[in-house]
């Protein structure tokens, strides 16, 4: 009895040691899939080879909640992480993130406008459009209201499962102009007029979280069409998937680097946020997804022939809007909220 | 005669022999009982009292009372009507001042105040930024309103007074969909707002359905099973017993791959020329249904096989060998001498399916979640987490009911694993 | 079965009989067959029909520093946390069926109950409590927890396993001067380790196969291999996952074969030791 209760002691024991063992590496925080591998290609490999700090890349879908309960609970595991910017104020304000010295990166002016603040650092421009499999249609969507024509492409729809994009994409398909929307969901209204919108195509509303859903969605027929981030929807492409990519509507958001609060990695996550800010690997990683670089030098570094894949490219902005961060920071909760309850009757 | 009778019986040291047998059966018994403690004192701090923090959780209300104590306090006395008077204003102001450093302490505060009526939290927090204000400067009634007019509504002075007690109902209620009206009663929410009594209901009625299918999949098999020869039988209960020891998650994968709208099924169905066109069964309730039917049906299957392997084959042939028919027989015979077995399997199956949170997250659409998925989305996704500790509270007393149901009928011990 | 003199009806409700359970026995086995081949597949989508054939799933699998490290993971984990309950439990089962106690039915219920509990519930709470403690994104939280979940498996086993014990061999021991401590370390134990070992393999399972604790409580550290099975499928969809699949299903196989192997031997030693 002593024996084994000494033994399951040593077990416990052992197992922490062997926790340990293991020094505690860089973790970086990213939304997964493709994008994912371009920043191991682009951002994590490089970093390892150049500072021999190892990193550990963790996937998420957008729960920043998760960070909020690190830092309160006083154990932050995640040093780096990837969020929308409605997320870098909202976190900033709640001090859930650390500052980070614009001087860092080579200043502010070295950036595209609004792509650096107090708390992040602009890592890309990236795109939610329609999409659809062009081997299964062979005339597609151009717009919001064709996606919500059910008659004319029967079929499941694909789009993600939150408020957030939704809303604004049903306001669109309802024929409102891309430079009202925010306008007009600033409204009890206008919220109304989103939702009675999806209501119309609840039935036949696939909704995925993770964006390396809807190209697998797409190829495997599940539904006609779907909302996807272009660089998904690209790097598909480039598997040899038939898929295409409906610029007009489109929602155009920049994706940040933060470090939350507390990290015990700080120095670490610092130096990793400047590598990955510089122009070249900035460039690679436009290289390997398309997504558009923040660091202006980066910018005139981009091969001629992926510039046209981009979100920033001006034939792809028309008819695009670029989402409201403060009006998101404000009415995010809320939302949210309402469209969980919505979703699950 | 009588004097032995008389006399009680001795042991060697003279010690009455009952004595010393009821000495070495309690000694006995204390062993008995110190050999489980290790493990009861190992669960008690693993399992037990983390279970009990949680439905503590439910009921624990600290943020604002933290930051405002004396402000609820003086809010006491406030009629309900109009902005306070300007002494519980002051108050107010001096906390709302103190605390203008500590961001968490307000964010936190005003996150729950946000629960209570949606706008709160950036009425607090722009109240917060707005700090302190000048007494001399004009009544503070003013100044607040100043600063936002909501602050002319009784409603946020309402929540606020409410929010005197470190205590609180609110998460119970709201997870039975049961609201505080304006004037402080308590009323069943609307059809629009209402959500988890519907969730509740979901629940049951997934694992009712699921507890069905498996015993109407399972049984079957079981009876073929036993009737079998031995080594066949023992051959086929392998194909049973294989998916039980794979991880859920591997089967979960493959019913995607079986199930999408180009998967192996849709393809079969449409080559056989039963449907035209796919029909959609993953992510939504069939692809749920079917997942945990394949995942459960094994809890099913072995309780009832082992009861029908103890029940002699000559029962039946003696029914029918008296002139019944094989239907009635097995009816009449040999079903009743199942029903412990068919009992227990059941009511595992419907336990285990009650808390789902896996296969439904992944393999179903936002109307195929069970309560489970809603305690998992307040704690990752908001950080809600009285609303996440009332609803694991809410399945928690479900499942213990049915444990203990179980625990009754069948014995805990009694649980089959094949 | 079938009577040479059935009557057609009675012979179509054979068959119709025999087939539904066949289809049922194929409904069982079909997800584990048809995920090994996708794994050999060379199409980056999880679909059929399989184009053409490759290893890359695999080499994706066994050279991506996630997966390994997360079956390295696994393989703490697990076995610390099987070796923890599998001590504890055998220790209380023998407790509990030495002799009866108040409260002991009781006691049985409350041994018994993370394997009802909902894990949801579980891992919610073991976040909350462990957190403060510094316990939460450790290695030993994440096995004390996943023990928890497999202690149930070993009561029951065991505790069946000593129900077909003969007592009576526990007495001989100390009536010919063994200790209690000796006489189940050299008596008892030989006798029921199948039993022990059978549970430690459920109780192995159980934690082998658990997401849930392990979503909430582990770390970016401590992910395990169905940790980054669920974020693969949900999150990343792949074909790597048909390959850690395979590997897993080969697991089960090894596993229930052991498990088989021990119930014929600790059949066998059971029908000794009584005709003994």
């Amino acid at each position: 009895m002593k024996k084994m209760i000494q033994l399951a002691a040593v077990a416990a024991v052992a197992s922490v040691f062997a926790g340990q063992a293991v020094a505690r590496d860089l973790t970086v925080v990213s939304f997964g899939g493709a994008n994912k591998e371009a920043q191991v290609a682009a951002f994590y490999q490089p970093f390892e080879k150049a500072t021999g700090q190892k990193v550990v890349g963790v996937d998420y879908n957008g729960e920043v909640a998760k960070v909020k309960a690190m830092v309160e609970a006083g154990k932050v595991t995640w040093d780096v992480v990837e969020v929308e910017s409605p997320e870098v104020l909202r976190g900033c304000e709640e001090g859930v993130y650390e500052k980070i010295d614009p001087k860092l990166i080579g200043g502010k002016a070295a950036f595209l406008p609004g792509t650096v603040s107090e708390c992040g650092v602009g890592i890309f421009v990236w795109s939610t459009a329609i999409a659809y499999n062009a081997d299964k249609l062979k005339t597609g969507p151009t717009s919001w209201a064709d996606f919500w024509d059910v008659k004319k492409f029967p079929g499941k729809r694909g789009l993600r499962k939150g408020a957030k994009y939704t809303l604004e994409f049903a306001l669109l398909a309802d024929g409102v102009k891309p430079a009202d929307v925010y306008k007009v969901l600033g409204t009890k209204a206008g919220v109304d007029r989103a939702f009675k919108k999806l209501d119309q195509l609840k039935a036949n509303i696939q909704w995925w979280e993770a964006g390396a859903q809807p190209p697998q969605f797409l190829a495997s027929g599940d539904v006609v069409m779907s909302s996807a981030y272009n660089g998904r929807i690209d790097a598909a492409q480039k598997e040899g998937k038939n898929l295409k990519i409906v610029w007009n509507g489109s929602i155009w958001d920049i994706d940040s680097w933060v470090i939350p609060k507390g990290s015990p990695n700080k120095e670490q996550a610092l130096k990793f946020v400047q590598f990955a800010s510089k122009p070249e690997n900035q460039k690679t990683y436009s290289h390997k997804i398309a997504y558009g670089p923040t660091n202006k030098s980066a910018v005139g570094m981009i091969d001629p022939k992926v510039l046209p894949t981009l979100p920033t490219a001006p034939a792809n902005l028309n008819g695009a809007l670029g989402i409201n961060v403060q009006f998101w920071v404000d009415h995010g909760e809320e939302l949210e909220e309402r469209f969980n309850a919505w979703a699950a009757k | 005669m009588n004097m032995t009778a008389d006399a009680p019986l001795l042991a060697a040291d003279g010690v009455p022999l009952a004595v010393k047998l009821k000495r070495a059966e309690r000694r006995k018994k204390l062993r008995a009982a110190l050999l489980v403690a290790p493990l009861a004192v190992f669960l008690l701090a693993t399992f037990i009292l983390p279970i009990a923090l949680l439905l503590y959780r439910s009921v624990e209300n600290p943020e604002v009372p933290a930051m405002l104590p004396k402000t609820v306090s003086a809010l006491a006395g406030w009629q309900g009507q109009g902005l306070p008077d300007e002494a519980a204003l002051g108050v107010f102001v001096q906390e709302l001042t103190a605390a203008k450093d500590n961001k968490a302490m307000v964010g936190n505060a005003a996150k729950r105040l946000n629960m209570e009526i949606s706008g709160y939290r950036s009425l607090l927090t722009k109240t917060v930024r707005a700090m302190p204000l000048d007494p001399a400067a004009g009544p503070l009634r003013e100044q607040f309103v100043n600063i936002d007019e909501r602050w002319a509504e009784a409603d946020y002075w309402r929540v606020l007074r409410h929010q005197d007690s470190r205590y609180t109902g609110f998460y119970l209620q709201s997870s039975l969909d049961i609201k505080r009206g304006a004037d402080d009663s308590l009323h069943m929410a609307g059809d629009d707002e209402a959500i988890y009594l519907k969730i509740f209901g979901r629940t049951l009625w997934m694992s009712a359905v699921v507890t069905l299918f498996c015993f109407l999949l399972g049984y079957p098999l079981a009876y073929w099973l036993v009737n079998l020869p031995t080594r066949k039988s023992n051959l086929l209960m392998i194909v049973v017993l294989l998916p039980f020891w794979t991880s859920v998650l591997v089967r979960v994968a493959a019913w995607i791959v079986l199930l999408q709208n180009e998967g192996l099924i849709n393809g079969a169905l449409m080559a056989m020329g039963f449907v035209d066109s796919p029909v959609q069964l993953a992510f939504n309730r069939i692809g749920v249904y079917i997942a945990m039917v394949h995942i459960l049906l094994p809890f099913m299957i072995l309780p009832v096989f082992s009861v029908m392997k103890a029940i002699p084959p000559t029962y039946m042939r003696a029914a029918v060998s008296l002139g019944s028919h094989p239907i009635p027989a097995f009816w009449k015979v040999y079903f009743p001498q199942t029903v412990a077995g068919v009992g227990a399997g059941a009511l595992l199956v419907f336990i285990m399916s009650i808390g789902y949170y896996i296969t439904p997250a992944l393999l179903g659409g936002p109307d195929d979640q069970m309560v489970s998925y809603y305690v998992a989305f307040f704690t990752n996704n908001t950080v809600n987490w009285g609303m996440a500790a009332a609803l694991g509270s809410l399945l928690l007393i479900a499942t213990m009911a049915l444990y203990t149901l179980y625990a009754r009928i069948v014995g805990a011990n009694r649980l089959s694993l094949g | 079965m079938l009577q040479p003199y059935a009557t057609p009806l009675e012979k179509l409700w054979f068959y119709a009989f025999r087939l539904f359970c066949i289809g049922v026995l194929v409904f069982l086995i079909l997800p584990l067959l048809v995920i090994v081949p996708l794994s050999f597949s060379a199409d980056s989508f999880l679909m059929y029909p399989i184009h053409s054939f490759s290893l890359r799933w695999y080499e994706a699998f066994f050279t991506n520093s996630e997966w390994m490290d997360s079956l390295k993971n696994s393989m703490i984990v697990a076995p610390a946390a099987t070796l923890l309950a599998t001590v504890l439990g055998t220790v209380a089962a023998v407790g509990l069926t030495s002799a009866d106690f108040p409260g002991k039915s009781f006691m049985m219920t409350v041994l018994i109950s993370p394997m009802v509990v909902p894990v949801v519930i579980v891992g919610v709470g073991a976040y909350l409590f462990f957190a403060p403690l510094g316990l939460a994104n450790s290695y030993l939280g994440l096995v004390m927890v996943h023990a928890a979940l497999g202690v149930p498996f070993v009561v029951i086993t065991v505790s069946a396993t000593l129900r077909g014990f003969n007592p009576n061999l526990v007495r001989a021991s100390a009536s010919l001067g063994g200790n209690p401590v000796y006489t189940f370390f050299r008596v008892t134990l030989p006798l029921i380790a199948p039993g022990v070992i059978s549970g430690g393999l459920f109780a192995f399972a159980a934690s082998f196969d658990e997401v849930v604790v392990t979503l909430f409580l582990a770390g970016p550290e401590q992910t395990t291999l169905p940790r980054q099975m669920f974020a693969g499928i949900k999150e990343n969809i792949s074909p790597t996952i048909a390959a850690a699949a395979t590997v897993l299903i080969l697991f089960s196989i090894v596993l229930l074969l052991t498990l088989e192997w021990l119930r014929g031997r600790s059949e066998k030693m059971r029908t000794a030791a009584s005709a003994a």
